[in-house]
């Protein structure tokens, strides 16, 4: 059983890292908005219209 | 006239006799009005049309189209001193601010502000934060103009405001993420404990090295000591801060409990003998903290007062400069006493004045709650914030910055605020009995067993405060009220001060206010009534080109872009409108002004002062009634609060006549109309001396006070935000329809608070006994405290989905009116 003496101080050391990850990305403010990110990934520049149609609609326009 | 279309853009019901459509790749869209067509081609053109597919709400209703030169109003946030008060300098020549975008509804308008904004040159970084509506943006001033970013915002159909440095956001934000931290450490730490704690369990039963259980209780107090220290720090500072105000409250002892258990667990793990508590203690904090959390999280959104002052108080103003005078654009900020300035149609004051030349009307509905405009001439006083809805006029500023009216009723709706509630002083006194009560009974224990039996006193002490510890009782209020402020969060009726829960179950009265509230709060069009051959079209093309140029409520309910354009129009103010269309000459407005070229009014025409007539010279051509619609589902709504046994009533600052109106249809008896805030706020009171509980809506800035003084206050989302900083709940949608869920659920809320309650004094006092008999070792009370907790939490969860609708509701929100058009009601 004496493993424990060493898997328990390197759980510790886990902890530790765990906790300070958290610190930094709630300091760089990564849980401010846990909205918008989500929709971030749905919402990307694939409904943007291809070059072409752009001009076309520009055409169009004038 | 009414049709069923929506608008594709802002959702509004297309009204206007001609359609106006934009193309997009699956067919054209009707759109309400010039202004929702303009938006929506920019947007289709920019290519970001994939806001339509991903709004979950619909967008805000824009002002008429935007020319292609940037308006004046945002060219001067390029002057350097306006620069100086709102940005940083980040470095690399980069500037930074910090905008409040008005408007932003849901997470796809973020979407649409940050692909258009930072598609443009010179824009570094914009990052738009639905939730709180705030952008921050990072610019490059040598490529681009913060007014050309603004003007683009502007350009969507929301409007950018910027926040000063000093805006409390930014410790809202600081207090969140400190909690986070907090909740994080107590949460990580709390799963190391238990590992620890259960092995050490199971060891107590199949046997453990003695060194193995050292260590553990060793690493154990290495774990639990941030979680007591740094999670539980709240709970030690709230606790001296009732103590040394002598007022004990439940942080009292909270802290006790902690502190003790620690202490004790500190020196039995130092001693190496003894019971140590460290998983009940960081499982404690943790809870404790949660509960915390989901309570801070309410409050900020609930938002801030600062918010509301942005964006009543314009950020510019056109002040006069040199002679002869041209109007420059300043920054509010640089405006002293003495300053002459320029107020066009349409633009609110920028600071309290007094009107030195031109006459005009001022939209005062804000402040004093006045539905119509008043007539100002010369020397009238101004308050800054109100709405210029005639003539452009002059005014010298007389107060700026927080000596404004505007200024002061922000500083007393603070002070409100802070002298509060009834439920929250109740709460107080109970604790404060429970508290002594927890600390007399340990305080005898220890006595009696210090004189009995020395050495098991200040084990049977810490037992019988960790058993009596108000951990289930402590729980059972704040986790009943975050379930239930979560479920109802998800109906969009959103909770801003969980002691409302109470209230709002006892409450038996609704008094309504009608403008905004039961109403849309928008006049529009009803009826067009031909009084004579003409068509109706030809006669609202008439009315519309006279109506163009006012900025009458009355007329943006009228206001077509395609009118043809009226010549030698004159105002004559309260009465209506003269001018030539297509050589002939018309007057719109009042019956008595029209009869003065078309003759004796036709019988039908009535003296209906919700109308406004058309006529020509020797003949009269229609009638236009306008009304304030009413918001769809009401009878549902009223039906529901019958069935609960909330009587309803309207209290309206409007004339008799639209409130009777409103009354009649819905079967309101109790109706009263021209009540200034002090009326409603007497009603109020007359109410609650009678005994009643009363429940306040509204929506104005007016109603602020008077929100305030009811038992339960709940705000409209679309209304004044600084009617939503008083109020105890926000309807987030336009409908009524989630306040009889609202109370269902609160009634459900107490219901099982009694119960957690009932289980908690029931656990008290059963184990008290036996603690103090000293029966029960500390650990044994501490799992039965867990055990209390845990039952209490989950019968706090049955509350979650409570409000048993879909949560869709908050996405149907109907977009706010403007301003203008929210103090009109009839006449002209």
């Amino acid at each position: 059983m004496t493993i424990i003496y060493v898997l328990i101080p390197v759980g510790l050391i886990l902890l530790g890292l765990a906790v300070w990850a958290f610190f930094w990305a709630a300091g760089s403010g990564q849980f401010d908005d846990l909205e918008s990110p989500a929709w971030r990934i749905l919402l990307d520049d694939d409904t943007r219209p291809p070059p072409d149609d752009d001009r076309a609609d520009e055409k169009k326009d004038g | 006239m009414i049709s069923d279309t929506a608008c594709f853009h802002c959702g509004e019901a297309v009204t206007t006799g001609r359609r106006y459509l934009v193309a997009f790749d699956d067919g054209d869209k009707p759109v309400c009005c010039p202004g929702c067509k303009a938006v929506a081609e920019f947007i289709r053109q920019t290519g970001l049309a994939g806001y339509y597919d991903f709004r979950t709400a619909d967008a805000p209703r824009p002002d008429a189209p935007e020319p292609d030169t940037i308006r004046p109003e945002w060219l001067a946030y390029d002057r350097p001193q306006l620069q100086a008060a709102l940005t940083v300098e980040i470095g690399n020549g980069r500037r930074e601010i910090l905008l409040l975008i008005e408007g932003v509804r849901c997470a796809a308008c973020g979407w649409l502000i940050e692909r258009a904004v930072g598609a443009m040159g010179g824009v570094d970084a914009i990052h738009v934060n639905p939730a709180t509506a705030r952008a921050r943006l990072v610019w490059d001033p040598e490529q681009t103009q913060l007014s050309r970013i603004m003007d683009a915002v502007a350009r969507l159909g929301y409007r950018p405001h910027p926040v000063t440095a000093a805006a409390d956001s930014a410790v809202a934000t600081r207090e969140r993420r400190q909690a986070l931290k907090r909740l994080a450490v107590a949460g990580l730490g709390m799963m190391q404990v238990m590992t620890y704690a259960m092995s050490m369990y199971a060891g107590a039963f199949q046997g453990m090295d003695e060194d193995i259980r050292a260590f553990l209780r060793l690493v154990s107090l290495i774990v639990a000591t941030p979680v007591v220290l740094y999670s539980g720090f709240p709970f030690f500072a709230g606790a001296w801060r009732d103590i040394r105000a002598a007022r004990p409250g439940m942080d009292v002892p909270v802290a006790l409990a902690i502190g003790a258990a620690y202490v004790a667990s500190l020196y039995n793990g130092v001693r190496g003998g003894g019971e140590v508590y460290f998983d009940s203690v960081t499982m404690f904090v943790f809870f404790l903290s949660l509960g915390r959390f989901a309570e801070m999280a309410a409050r900020h959104r609930a938002g801030s007062l600062s918010d509301a002052l942005a964006r009543f108080a314009p950020a510019t103003a056109l002040r006069l400069e040199g002679e002869p005078a041209e109007p420059v654009t300043v920054g509010v900020a640089e405006l002293a006493a003495g300053d002459r300035l320029l107020v066009r149609p349409g633009d609110a004051f920028p600071a309290d004045g007094r009107l030195c030349r031109g006459n005009t009307h001022v939209d005062e509905a804000m402040l004093t709650g006045e539905s119509r405009p008043v007539p100002k001439s010369a020397g009238d006083r101004v308050i800054g914030g109100s709405i210029n809805t005639g003539d452009p006029v002059e005014v010298v500023v007389e107060r700026t910055g927080a000596d404004t009216v505007l200024s002061h009723v922000g500083r007393l709706l603070e002070r409100a605020q802070t002298t509060r509630p009834v439920i929250a002083r109740t709460a107080d006194v109970v604790a404060r009995w429970f508290v002594v009560g927890v600390l007399v009974i340990a305080a005898v224990v220890a006595a009696i067993w210090s004189s009995v039996d020395p050495a098991a006193a200040f084990e049977v002490t810490l037992a019988v405060l960790v058993v009596t510890c108000p951990c289930a009782l402590s729980l059972a209020t704040p986790t009943a009220l975050t379930a239930a402020t979560s479920g109802l969060a998800g109906d969009g009726l959103l909770v801003s001060r969980s002691d409302v829960m109470e209230l709002l179950a006892r409450a038996d009265r609704m008094v309504l206010d009608k403008t905004g509230t039961l109403t849309r709060g928008r006049v529009s069009l009803q009826e067009l009534r031909p009084l004579g051959p003409e068509s109706t079209d030809g006669c609202l093309r008439v009315a519309a080109a006279l109506e163009r140029e006012s900025e009458h409520p009355l007329a943006a309910a009228l206001a077509s872009a395609r009118a043809p354009v009226a010549t030698s129009v004159s105002v004559a103010r309260g009465q209506g409108i003269e001018g030539a269309v297509d050589g002939d000459l018309y007057r719109i407005g009042t019956p008595d002004f029209v009869s003065v070229i078309a003759g004796p009014p036709p019988s039908e025409a009535g003296d209906d002062s919700a109308s406004v007539f058309l006529g020509t010279e020797g003949r009269w051509l229609a009638a236009f009634t306008f009304e304030d619609p009413l918001k769809p589902g009401l009878s549902d709504v009223l039906a529901g609060l019958s069935d609960l046994g909330v009587d309803v009533e309207i209290a309206s600052g409007d004339t008799r006549g639209p409130v009777e109106r409103v009354g009649t249809r819905l079967g309101i008896d109790r109706r009263r109309w021209r009540q200034a805030p002090e009326d409603k706020l007497e009603r109020i009171r007359e109410l609650q001396r009678a005994g009643h509980r009363v429940i306040m809506v509204g929506d104005g800035i007016n109603d602020a006070p008077v929100l305030a003084g009811a038992d339960v206050s709940v705000a409209m989302g679309a209304g004044a935000p600084l009617a939503q900083t008083s109020a105890d709940m926000i309807l987030l949608g336009e409908s009524l329809a989630p306040l009889p869920d609202g109370i269902r659920t609160a009634r459900k809320t107490l219901r099982v608070i009694r119960q957690n309650i009932t289980w908690a004094v029931l656990y008290n006092l059963t184990a008290l006994p036996l603690a103090a008999a000293g029966v029960l070792a500390p650990w044994m009370a501490a799992i039965g405290m867990s055990l209390s907790s845990l039952l209490v939490v989950l019968n706090s969860t049955r509350l979650g989905g409570a409000g048993g609708r879909p949560a869709a509701r908050a996405a149907s929100a109907r977009p706010p009116g403007s301003r203008q058009a929210t103090a009109a009601e009839t006449g002209s």
